[in-house]
């Protein structure tokens, strides 16, 4: 399956990607509303920084995914396309998966109180993350 | 080939989308003694506190059993396994045989020496389905309750209750609540909050006797105070259950033993979750780790080598999440370390938020946070990789801790090949 990869050496630490998801899970798909009037969605992606180095860092959509095993729910799945997602509609809030991800890319959206995390937009060809970045430090392939 | 789950839950789950991950056609046939479609274990003191709704607590959608071509038996209660002529024995004398076999039959409530009569109608355990429904049942009329046990099911179900506008005093023998997974600043906190919703809190202290003439009247408390209620939930907490393996030459401890492999003694015989004695590896012993993620991952790995796949367990550690009211705590590995053992603990405490981590020889074994949750797994990742985190040390309390603090090596080969984390 297509995977967002960071590549650290060409991030700037910009946060364009965050701005990005934003907006792509906000209730308008506009910026300026979606920071300034409505409830401005958690950023499922997350700029790293230390020292000169930086990354952007998001949902692996792991073989293996520790949150899909440890949900009490049900509410979190791998699909079979192999993306691992949240129904938020059966999201109780326990917050297990977010303790288990060993990525720690898993949010907690406060507004309903359930999990958030990366769904690779599944209304977008390409993640408006990797969309955004303007010096390809996100990209979307197939890796072994 | 065909092979039997006695169990329905997390373990049995697992076991299953383990094996049809891979095997479309073996046969499976799950048995269970109670009558529903797999459902969220946790989510009883969620439906009783009306947060969620009955279709919320199914576990997987109704399809599930279909989907993966299985063989049900609910309502069927398992009360023998015959090792040597491979059957499982049903309480009405019925043989049904298997080739590989998974007990995932989970735990049974622990109910203490307490005086009095428990056939009282309204004295009730917390983990069936069926216990939220004659709770929720009761609750229609009376209001006053004693929960006994305020650990992870004991401080859910008060919570339920108390959403549900009932006047509930919960009793713990331990010195805090949520004492076995959190520690005393974020009990207390937990407590705090108990407190403001109107509930008593009595710690440190227990119920000898439950009295009543028809039906419970009260409870009397070990210094001999009363407290009047109209009904009682034991929720002490369960311990596995073994009951079907007596006597047979299935090896029991404190539960099943299973190997890495989640086998058992006996040929053929799988066991995982509550049920199951597997490797913790913080603790360094065998024992039951009765929690979801456990159990689900344990049925995994059975039902990978009962096809044959032979897969190796990497081992158990506590992890805990429970959310009070507004409150939510994590707790992973060890949390109450016993600081001559060579143990450090570092912390931070602001307001609502805690955080704790605890450390041995710069190996992080264990972490509780309170309030801010923010990246909480990163700890697990670390815990699990057992990795020095000395050059970053002063990070490990702040929401700034990342891969950027770990090595070069380990960015690329997690972050940029599909590695499982432990590979």
């Amino acid at each position: 399956m297509k995977r967002v990869y960071p590549v650290e050496d060409n991030c700037m630490g910009c946060k364009l990607c965050e701005v990005a998801c934003v907006v792509e899970h906000s209730e308008s798909h506009d910026i300026l509303r979606a920071y300034k009037e409505e409830v401005t969605p958690v950023s499922r992606t997350r700029v790293e920084e230390k020292g000169g180095v930086s990354l952007s860092l998001n949902c692996r959509h792991c073989e293996e995914p520790s949150c899909v095993f440890a949900c009490i729910s049900g509410a979190m799945t791998k699909n079979d396309d192999g993306i691992v997602l949240v129904n938020e509609e059966k999201c109780i809030g326990c917050w297990m998966c977010l303790m288990s991800c060993q990525y720690g890319m898993i949010e907690r959206k406060m507004i309903n109180k359930t999990a958030s995390k990366c769904d690779l937009c599944p209304d977008r060809e390409k993640p408006a993350c990797v969309e955004a970045c303007p010096n390809r430090a996100l990209v979307f392939e197939e890796r072994n | 080939m065909k092979i039997v789950i006695v169990g329905n839950s997390a373990a049995a789950v697992g076991c299953i989308e383990a094996i049809r991950q891979h095997d479309k056609k073996v046969e499976i046939q799950v048995i269970t003694d109670e009558k529903y479609h797999t459902y969220s274990r946790p989510g009883i003191t969620y439906l009783l506190g009306k947060k969620i709704n009955e279709e919320k607590m199914l576990y997987r959608p109704l399809d599930f059993y279909k989907k993966h071509a299985i063989k049900t038996r609910f309502e069927t209660k398992v009360t023998k396994v015959d090792t040597a002529n491979k059957v499982v024995i049903t309480g009405i004398g019925e043989k049904i045989p298997y080739d590989k076999l998974l007990l995932g039959t989970g735990g049974i409530p622990f109910v203490p020496p307490i005086k009095g009569r428990f056939d009282h109608k309204s004295v009730f355990s917390y983990t069936k389905w069926e216990d939220a429904e004659k709770v929720m049942e009761v609750v229609k009329t009376r209001k006053k309750a004693v929960v006994i046990g305020a650990g992870m099911i004991g401080s859910k179900t008060v919570e339920g209750l108390s959403m549900i506008g009932c006047d509930v005093t919960v009793v713990e023998l331990g010195k805090n609540v949520l004492g076995l997974a959190l520690d005393n600043t974020a009990s207390s906190m937990v407590e705090a909050r108990m407190k403001e919703k109107g509930v008593k809190v009595l710690t440190s202290n227990e119920v000898t006797e439950i009295y009543g003439k028809d039906d419970v009247e009260g409870v009397i408390m070990r210094d001999g105070d009363e407290i009047p209620c109209d009904f009682v939930i034991i929720a002490v907490g369960v311990f596995p259950n073994t009951e079907m393996v007596k006597g047979t030459d299935i090896e029991v401890n404190r539960g099943i033993v299973v190997n890495e492999k989640m086998e058992t003694s006996a040929k053929d015989v799988y066991a995982a979750g509550d049920c199951a004695e597997g490797y913790d590896v913080l603790a360094e012993i065998k024992r039951p780790i009765p929690i979801w993620p456990v159990a689900y991952s344990q049925g995994k790995i059975a039902g990978l080598n009962m096809i044959g796949k032979n897969a190796v367990h990497q081992g158990n550690f506590p992890i805990n999440a429970i959310e009070f009211d507004g409150v939510p705590t994590i707790s992973v590995g060890i949390t109450n370390p016993d600081e001559n053992a060579g143990f450090e603990v570092i912390s931070e405490k602001e307001g609502n938020n805690y955080r704790k981590i605890v450390l041995k020889d710069d190996v992080v074994k264990g972490a509780v946070f309170v309030g801010d949750l923010t990246r909480s797994g990163l700890i697990t990742g670390l815990i699990e990789r057992k990795e020095k985190i000395t050059e970053y040390k002063d990070e490990l309390l702040g929401n700034d801790l990342g891969f950027v603090h770990y090595k070069r090596e380990l960015r690329d080969s997690k972050l940029t090949q599909n590695k499982n984390w432990l590979e």
